[in-house]
């Protein structure tokens, strides 16, 4: 093996890492001992953060990228990889958490866009991006700007699970309706879709998105995390829903066998008992235009 | 009946390893060979191999806890093909108290030993048995820091070694399952059908 040779940082690289994590559940957390509980309940990785997104709501203003201070401390803290979110569009934030050596970075709807016009170029970068989608052009856009991983948006810190199933409904409903088009009417329904139709006829041709996708904003309940696995989600972000739990142990527990049991309602009634209260949960309806987290970013 | 080989379903990339098992049967000609998640104790039945995927091996040692498949594993009597995760599993012994090690391979492994994703890396390395190198993708890859004298060393870079062989079994700490080279897949295959 030639030293000189090693390459960093690829396509390849950052999809496969994204593979890795399937079947799993990222879980979001705020300090060194939420990491160590997420661990040992056999959580693929963490989300480092300032503030769970139900928080994040509560104290409004600007939410940014979290102190690196407490992402060091999160990192130090598990063996399994720390992800931590920037803002979108601030590629800055970006660069300061590749340098910290976070193993994927989340350009995040949940905290205040830094740029209303672009995203971040995330080919420019080493370390793989996870980005949000509500629907098949937008994935696809942020996969062709260089994203390793999807999320459905959902609408994150409200324990209601109903947008994250909209949105998993929009991309697999998409990719179905488009099975057995010509070329030619697939490369049509790009221009409608806004989305590069190279990465459209390969999407079609793949059957599914052709980085892995994960479903996330809203999940609460072991069973709510089963729906998203049986909607064709490769694994699930948890954010609040642990840790506003009454008991973020168990709770943490149960949804991850939750997910490896996603098709077994016998497993999914077991792991469902005394997990006691789940996170109270807003009714997306009543959120005010400005408050909804998925309209950023498209 | 041709050759039956599993794939265990529980974390990871699971489906790149199927892919990968049909991509070498399909090379080596073997048109009735068949490949099948397993997530239960009894799905191993009739298996002539096992893979066992890249994932986080935290999560995957404790999956197989859960599902009652430590036992089954560790007694398994054909070939285990580990990449990764895998490989830490596999080993004897590992520098993680929450990996509960399936003890086929004797030696001792250690986690993330080239340190985070940004340290992950992709390089052709030399094998032994492949005339050619090989394209090999190095994923917060593991290594092994000793092996026993009935563990043979496939290959072995500046950091450890990265691919060993016992009997059946092989183990790495590479992806063959992600790029496309088929050729690691071929030699775990042809082992397990000369039955060595």
């Amino acid at each position: 093996m030639k030293l000189e040779e090693l390459r960093f940082g690829t396509e390849l690289l950052k999809r496969g890492f994204a593979s890795m994590q399937k079947g799993g559940v990222i879980m979001d957390v705020v300090n060194a001992e939420q990491a160590r509980i997420a661990e040992d309940a056999g959580a693929v990785a963490v989300m480092a953060l300032e503030r769970v997104p139900a928080d994040i709501r509560k104290a409004g203003g600007v939410a940014r990228m979290a102190d690196p201070a407490i992402i060091l401390e999160i990192m130090d803290a598990v063996s399994i990889p720390v992800m931590a979110k920037v803002r979108i569009g601030h590629f800055v934030e970006a660069q300061i958490l590749e340098s910290l050596g976070v193993d994927m970075i989340d350009e995040s709807e949940v905290l205040t866009p830094a740029d209303e016009e672009y995203h971040i170029d995330k080919k420019a970068f080493s370390v793989p991006f996870v980005c949000g989608a509500r629907d098949l052009g937008e994935a696809l856009r942020r996969i062709h700007e260089g994203a390793a991983m999807i999320r459905t948006k959902g609408e994150a810190g409200t324990g209601n699970v109903v947008e994250a199933v909209r949105h998993m409904r929009n991309i697999m409903g998409e990719i179905r309706a488009l099975q057995g088009k010509t070329p030619q009417e697939i490369t049509s329904r790009a221009r409608e879709l806004e989305a590069p139709p190279d990465l459209l006829l390969e999407t079609v041709k793949m059957g599914r998105l052709p980085v892995v996708n994960f479903s996330a904003g809203g999940i609460a309940t072991p069973a709510d995390a089963a729906l998203m696995m049986q909607m064709g989600a490769d694994g699930v972000f948890v954010g609040s829903g642990i840790f506003h739990s009454g008991n973020p142990e168990k709770m943490a527990r149960a949804i991850v066998e939750a997910v490896n049991h996603y098709d077994d309602p016998k497993v999914i009634a077991e792991v469902s008992k005394g997990l006691g209260q789940p996170m109270k949960g807003i009714d997306v309806h009543t959120l005010r235009e400005d408050e909804v987290l998925q309209y950023r970013g498209r | 009946m041709g050759v039956r080989l599993g794939v265990l379903a529980l974390q990871g990339d699971v489906s790149e390893h199927i892919q990968g098992f049909e991509r070498a049967l399909r090379v080596m000609g073997e048109a009735d060979g068949a490949v099948i998640p397993v997530r239960k104790p009894r799905d191993l039945e009739g298996l002539h191999g096992l893979a066992i995927p890249g994932g986080e091996s935290t999560t995957i040692s404790r999956l197989i806890g859960k599902n009652g498949l430590f036992e089954p594993i560790a007694g398994f009597d054909g070939g285990i093909f580990a990449t990764c995760a895998g490989m830490v599993l596999v080993a004897d012994r590992v520098d993680d108290p929450r990996v509960r090690t399936l003890g086929l391979i004797d030696m001792a492994v250690q986690r993330n030993a080239f340190g985070r994703q940004r340290e992950s890396f992709e390089a052709d390395i030399e094998v032994r048995g492949l005339e050619r190198p090989y394209h090999a993708y190095f994923i917060r890859a593991p290594v092994a820091r000793e092996v026993g004298n009935s563990v043979e060393v496939l290959a072995e870079i500046p950091a450890g070694i990265v691919a060993v062989r016992k009997g059946q079994h092989m183990a790495l700490s590479f992806h063959p399952e992600l790029g496309g080279d088929p050729r690691i897949h071929v030699m775990f295959l042809e082992h397990l059908f000369t039955g060595k």
